[in-house]
C-alpha cells in the first residue's frame, strides 16, 4: 500500500494507466481494430466515440483482459491485462443483458465485491446508484434502466482506480442519466481514471475532457471535446434544383447525395453553405437544413460517402 | 483465495438451484437406470448388486460431470455475463475450484437416490466403514470427469460441446466396463478398461465397496488422466476469449 501511495505521489499525472501500441485485432477475415495507438494517463476522463461496430467495445475488451490483440501490445496499469494481478484496480461494466437472471441484485453485488481486497461497503454502493429498494429482486426481473444502473454500479464495487464504462447511460431516462453522470464525475474528481464509450456525442460532451474518435477500427481523431465537435459537426442542406450542382464549386461542400430530385449537401457550416448558394445564384426551392446523426457524420469523415 | 473459491461455488450453486428442474433432471436418470437395469437383474444377488450399484454410481458421476461442465460451461461462455467475470481480478483457479465444489454438491443430489434405491430394493450390502470410505472416493473419481467436462466446455462452442460429450460418454461407459460385471466384458475391453478414466474410476469404487483387489495400474492411469485433463482445461480456459463478437 505504501509503495503505491509513493508511486502515486511521485507522478500520478504522468503515469500511463492504459496503453495500446500498434494494436490490431481481427476476427477471421474481419478487421475490428487496425493499428490503434492510445494512451490513457492516470486521472484522465477519456471518451471513445464512434458509430456502432467501430471497434470501441473490442478495444475495451483488450484493455480489460477479455481478449488478446492479434498484433501489437496492450498494457493496463503497467502490465498485461490478461494477468489478473493487473486487474486489481480495474472496474468494468457487464452488458446489461448479461446479468445472471436468477440471481438477486444483492447477490450479484456481493459476488463482484468478493473479488476485491477493499471493496466499497455494500450499502454505500447500493445507495450511490439508487439500488437500495432492489436488493432482493432477481436481475431478470429488473427494467432496462435498473439493469443499466446495476451494471455501472458493479464497475465501482471494488474501489477501482480505472473504470471502463461501455455505453453507460444508453436507454436511461433523463434523471437516471444525470445521477449516473454525477457518480462518474465524483469518481473522476477523486482522482479516478475513466474511459467511457458512447455513440452519443452528448454523453461524451457531458463527461469527457478528451475524445478519441474511432471508426472502422482506426483512431480518426484524438483531441479536446470542442475540437472533435467541430470535426464531426456535419449539417445536411437539402434542396430541389433544376440544374446539377457540380458546376458551382461550392465552398465547404463535403459531399452531395441525391434522392429523386432532392439534393442533400453535407457541410460543416450550414449557414455558410446557404450564403454560398445565394451568392452563386444557384436556383433552388424547398430549402431544408438539419443536423446529421453521428453515423452520417462518420460516413462523411471516413470518405464512404464521396460521390 | 479460499474465500473466492467459496464465493464462486456459492453463486454457481445459487444459480443452479434457482432452476430446480435442472437439479431434478440430473437426479432422475441415475435413479431411473438403477430401477430399470440393476434392481430387476442383479437385485437379489448381494455381491452382484453391490458391484452393479458401484458401477451405476461411477456411471452417474461421469455422466453428470461430463454434461454439466461440458455443456454448462460452453453455454455460459455464450452469455455476456462471462466476459464480465473475466475482467474481475481472479484467474482460472477460483472459478475452476468453485465449479468443482458445485459439481460435487450436484453429485450428492444425483447419487443419493441411487444409494437409497440400492439400500431399499436390492440385496447390495455395505459396511458403515466402507460407506464412509466410498464418499471421498466418489469425490476423487469425479475430479477427472469434471476436468474433462471443463476442457470440452472451454475448448468448444455450444453445439460442438454437446456432440463431443454425447460421442464420448457411451464408449467411455462401455469401454471402462461400467455396463458389465467385473470380468464379464469382451476380452479386448477387459484389457483396455483399466487404462480408461472410467475403468480406473470404477475399479477404485469396486475396491472400496467389495473385495475387488486394488489395481495400482488403473489408479495410476486415472491419476494420469486427471493431470492431463487438468492441463487441458487450464489451457482451454487461457485461450478462450468468449464469444467472437461481443
Amino acid at each position: 500500500m505504501t509503495e503505491r501511495t509513493a508511486e502515486v505521489a511521485a507522478g500520478k499525472s504522468t503515469m500511463i494507466h492504459a496503453r495500446a501500441e500498434g494494436v490490431t485485432k481481427s476476427f477471421g477475415s474481419t478487421l475490428a481494430l487496425d493499428r490503434v495507438d492510445l494512451e490513457v494517463r492516470a486521472g484522465e476522463l477519456v471518451g471513445l466515440l464512434g458509430p456502432n461496430g467501430a471497434g470501441k467495445s473490442t478495444l475495451v475488451s483488450l484493455f480489460t483482459g477479455g481478449r488478446r490483440p492479434t498484433a501489437g501490445r496492450v498494457e493496463l496499469c503497467g502490465g498485461d491485462p490478461r494477468d489478473p494481478r493487473n486487474r486489481r484496480t480495474l472496474g468494468a461494466t457487464p452488458q446489461e443483458t448479461g446479468l445472471p437472471a436468477s440471481l438477486r441484485v444483492g447477490e450479484v453485488v456481493d459476488f463482484v465485491r468478493a473479488h476485491f481486497p477493499n471493496p466499497l461497503p455494500k450499502a454505500e454502493l447500493l445507495d450511490r446508484f439508487g439500488l437500495n429498494d432492489l436488493v432482493r429482486r432477481q436481475t431478470g426481473g429488473l427494467s432496462g434502466g435498473q439493469k443499466r444502473r446495476l451494471a455501472v454500479a458493479l464497475a465501482f464495487a471494488g474501489r477501482p482506480e480505472i473504470v471502463f464504462l461501455d455505453e453507460p447511460t444508453t436507454g436511461l431516462d433523463v434523471e437516471a442519466r444525470r445521477d449516473l453522470w454525477e457518480a462518474v464525475r465524483s469518481f473522476h474528481a477523486d482522482g479516478g481514471t475513466v474511459v467511457l464509450t458512447s455513440h452519443y456525442l452528448e454523453e461524451i460532451e457531458a463527461l469527457a475532457e478528451r475524445v478519441v474518435v474511432i471508426a472502422e477500427g482506426r483512431v480518426l481523431a484524438d483531441d479536446s471535446v470542442a475540437a472533435v465537435r467541430g470535426l464531426i459537426k456535419v449539417s445536411r442542406v437539402s434542396l430541389t434544383s433544376p440544374v446539377p450542382l457540380t458546376g458551382f464549386d461550392l465552398e465547404g461542400l463535403m459531399a452531395v447525395e441525391q434522392t429523386g430530385d432532392r439534393m442533400h449537401l453535407l457541410t460543416p457550416d450550414a449557414d455558410r453553405m446557404v450564403r454560398e448558394l445565394v451568392k452563386r445564384n444557384v436556383p433552388f426551392r424547398d430549402l431544408e437544413v438539419r443536423p446529421t446523426s453521428l453515423e452520417e457524420a462518420f460516413l462523411v469523415l471516413t470518405g464512404k460517402d464521396q460521390k | 483465495m479460499t474465500s473466492l473459491v467459496l464465493t464462486h461455488a456459492k453463486f454457481q450453486t445459487l444459480e443452479l438451484f434457482r432452476i430446480p428442474i435442472a437439479v431434478v433432471g440430473s437426479a432422475f436418470w441415475p435413479a431411473a437406470s438403477m430401477l430399470a437395469f440393476v434392481v430387476p437383474f442383479a437385485g437379489d444377488d448381494p455381491v452382484g448388486a453391490t458391484y452393479a450399484t458401484a458401477s451405476m454410481i461411477t456411471f452417474a458421476i461421469m455422466n453428470t460431470n461430463l454434461f454439466q461442465y461440458g455443456i454448462g460451461v460452453s453455454e455460459d461462455r455464450a452469455q455476456p455475463w462471462d466476459p464480465f467475470v473475466r475482467t474481475l481480478a481472479a484467474g482460472a483457479t477460483p472459478r475452476f475450484l468453485g465449479r468443482i465444489l458445485t459439481g460435487l454438491l450436484m453429485m450428492v443430489v444425483s447419487l443419493a437416490p441411487v444409494v437409497l434405491i440400492a439400500a431399499l430394493f436390492t440385496e447390495a450390502t455395505l459396511s458403515p466403514l466402507a460407506f464412509l470410505a466410498a464418499v471421498p472416493v466418489c469425490a476423487a473419481i469425479a475430479v477427472p470427469f469434471i476436468l474433462m467436462g471443463l476442457s470440452i466446455g472451454y475448448a468448444l462452442p455450444q453445439k460442438a460441446a454437446l456432440v463431443v460429450a454425447q460421442i464420448l460418454f457411451l464408449p467411455l461407459a462401455f469401454g471402462g466396463g461400467l455396463l458389465t460385471p467385473p470380468g464379464g466384458a469382451p476380452g479386448f475391453i477387459e484389457d483396455l478398461a483399466p487404462f480408461l478414466p472410467t475403468g480406473g474410476a470404477v475399479r477404485l469404487m469396486w475396491t472400496t465397496v467389495t473385495d475387488f483387489p486394488f489395481d495400482p495400474t488403473a489408479t495410476l492411469a486415472l491419476a494420469g488422466w486427471t493431470v492431463l485433463f487438468g492441463a487441458l482445461a487450464v489451457w482451454a480456459h487461457r485461450r478462450d476469449e468468449g464469444r467472437r463478437f461481443g
